[in-house]
């Protein structure tokens, strides 16, 4: 079957707008090579978060369905490497082995909660309390298994002090040795993973799968009255932008070795809308690039205020909300496109 | 019976204590204009609601090409060739004209013919000139017309139109009438639910009346019009004229 990256549900599809797109990937492959290497592991850290946000686009933006539950899955695929990492030992390629099966974990577990809410018709703001209330219910029981007994194998879990000490992502490598994804090895597998889902999802974005998913977004019953049996589209959506905030959740884990129940509860779970509704939430492109300006600002200000950070992110809510319910980065390419339409207009009149 | 396209059977709907539909038996031949006409809250858009699956009977079976379709979704009655016009507009809104029609043909047309069919459609509803438009920015008369558009998308074995004139000025009902007909005259079996008799005389081959939910007459249009129990309960005036 062909795909195209290319269609009507998404802004960007002509020749400037890859072209644009080409020298973006250009300077992000370059960045390496004249950055510290302190400063790459750091953006490293700032774009793993891009998967969750473009999982979320999917499932709100696209399939109408506003999920407050991308950290629940970023939680459960995070501890589940740690678990499996530490088990396996962490060489000869089972920290991979371990990332898939942590984003199994979480696609399964999106799999049983997206089936009995959609199939229950649980839809519109009930879905985001649903949702919400499972991030919640996941991020109590983390903080009460400091307890020698909260334990997997040779993984503790540690309660609110979080559970540390698995191996990062890493392959075996030349003469025995390994390649550990670290600083700019973690740079160059996070840029490969988003170029790559960021394409994926815009093929399916623009396929028929694509079309019938913004359909039910627009009118459930209508698009069933075409003959689409929604629900199955709406969880497959579900499951794969909740599978994508699990890949965040691992490749957190695995950067900073890391993790802790606060990265699963309620601030963290409202910061992937702030992200998406500011930035776009019907376009993919919008919210991978706004999601990124938007972490950047957070990170900025939270190096001088963790407090302001959040305030600001409460601001860029009201202000979405109250001033460009489509998204700010969205709107701004939107008028920018409008702009350049009027201008080639214009030149040919003249 | 032969020559049945879609059948009900004892077709019964409650709401709590109040009955909106009792016990019909409707049969629509295969390639006639049937149409459901009643006195308001006589039940027509209740059984309408059962026979395309919006609403589960509360008795009764309802039979299409023979099947029991009684327990199944709306969704599944499409794909066993029902198209379905539902009373208010129902377009995707926000999406563009001809992205509207793609979404109803990309089920049975392959890629490489969608962009010819959807210009068949769009002139067949005369929506050509507007076919980058967001549908929500079409007139109220307009967005009826995709909506059928859509509706005959799903190349349809039977047609259910619940009011489909419903906004529309009386040229564009004509038209829409004029439509239909030619629909049929290509073989396409037609289910219109409506009150507005001027339509009805324009389009009808036999017509049912409801009447308390119960079926109360059925016959050809002009059995009807001269049913005098008919004028009595629903068409009063307009019998006359």
């Amino acid at each position: 079957m062909f795909l195209s990256v290319n269609g009507p549900q998404t802004a960007g599809n002509g020749r400037a707008f890859w072209l644009a797109f080409a020298a973006v990937l250009a300077a992000a492959l370059a960045y390496p090579v004249f950055a510290d290497p302190y400063d790459v592991g750091n953006f490293a850290y700032l774009l793993l978060w891009v998967f969750m946000a473009m999982g979320l686009c999917l499932i709100w933006g696209y399939g109408g369905m506003l999920s407050f539950g991308q950290t629940f899955f970023f939680g459960i695929s995070g501890y589940a490497y740690g678990v499996l990492a530490i088990n396996f030992g962490g060489a000869d390629g089972t920290t991979f082995l371990a990332l898939v099966l942590a984003v199994g974990l979480s696609a399964l577990a999106a799999l049983v909660l997206g089936y009995f809410m959609i199939w229950g018709r649980v839809t519109g703001v009930f879905f985001g309390i649903v949702t919400l209330s499972a991030t919640l219910v996941l991020a109590f029981f983390l903080g009460q298994t400091a307890g020698p007994e909260w334990r997997i194998g040779d993984a503790r879990l540690n309660g609110f002090n979080g559970m540390g000490g698995m191996e990062p992502l890493n392959l075996p490598w030349l003469d025995g040795d390994s390649l550990y994804f670290e600083g700019t090895a973690l740079y160059y597998l996070v840029v490969a993973l988003i170029v790559l889902v960021y394409l994926g999802l815009r093929m399916l974005v623009n396929s028929r799968f694509g079309n019938v998913l913004v359909a039910s977004r627009e009118d459930p019953q209508r698009a069933e009255l075409l003959g689409y049996d929604v629900r199955k589209y709406q969880l497959a959506a579900f499951v794969l932008g909740s599978s994508l905030a699990g890949l965040s959740g691992v490749l957190y884990t695995s950067w900073g070795q890391f993790i802790t129940p606060s990265s699963v509860g309620l601030p963290a779970a409202a910061m992937p809308i702030v992200w998406v509704a500011f930035s776009g939430r019907s376009d993919i492109t919008a919210a991978l690039a706004g999601s990124f300006i938007v972490l950047l600002l957070f990170q900025t200000i939270t190096v001088y205020s963790q407090q302001a950070a959040l305030i600001l992110m409460g601001a860029m809510l009201l202000a979405t909300v109250m001033l460009a319910p489509q998204g700010f980065v969205l709107g701004a390419v939107r008028g920018l496109a409008r702009a350049a339409r009027r201008g080639r207009l214009a030149g040919q009149e003249a | 019976m032969d020559g049945d396209l879609l059948r009900t059977q004892g077709l019964t709907k409650r709401f709590g204590g109040h009955t909106a539909v009792s016990g019909v038996d409707l049969a629509i031949r295969q390639g006639e204009i049937h149409c459901l006409i009643g006195p308001n809250g006589a039940g027509k858009s209740t059984l309408f609601k059962l026979i395309v699956g919006t609403h589960t009977p509360s008795a009764g079976a309802i039979f299409f090409q023979d099947q029991d379709v009684t327990g199944a979704r709306p969704y599944q009655r499409v794909q066993r060739g029902m198209s379905i016009k539902i009373q208010a507009p129902s377009v995707f809104r926000e999406l563009p004209v001809r992205l509207n029609l793609r979404i109803a043909l990309q089920h049975h047309v392959p890629r490489a013919a969608l962009a010819a069919e959807e210009d068949r459609l769009l002139e067949l509803v005369e929506l050509t000139a507007d076919a980058a438009r967001p549908a929500g920015q079409l007139s109220h008369g307009q967005q009826q017309w995709l909506e059928i558009g859509m509706a005959l998308a799903l190349q349809p074995r039977l047609l259910l139109l619940d009011e489909p004139t419903a906004g529309m000025s009386p040229h564009e009902t004509h038209r829409t009438g004029e439509l239909i007909q030619r629909l049929n005259a290509q073989g396409m079996t037609v289910l219109v639910v409506e009150h507005d008799m001027t339509f009805i005389r324009q389009i009808a081959q036999r017509v049912t009346v409801l009447h308390f939910g119960k079926l109360f007459a059925h016959g050809t249009i002009a059995e009807i019009v001269a049913d005098p129990r008919v004028a009595e309960i629903y068409l009063g005036n307009t019998h006359a004229a």
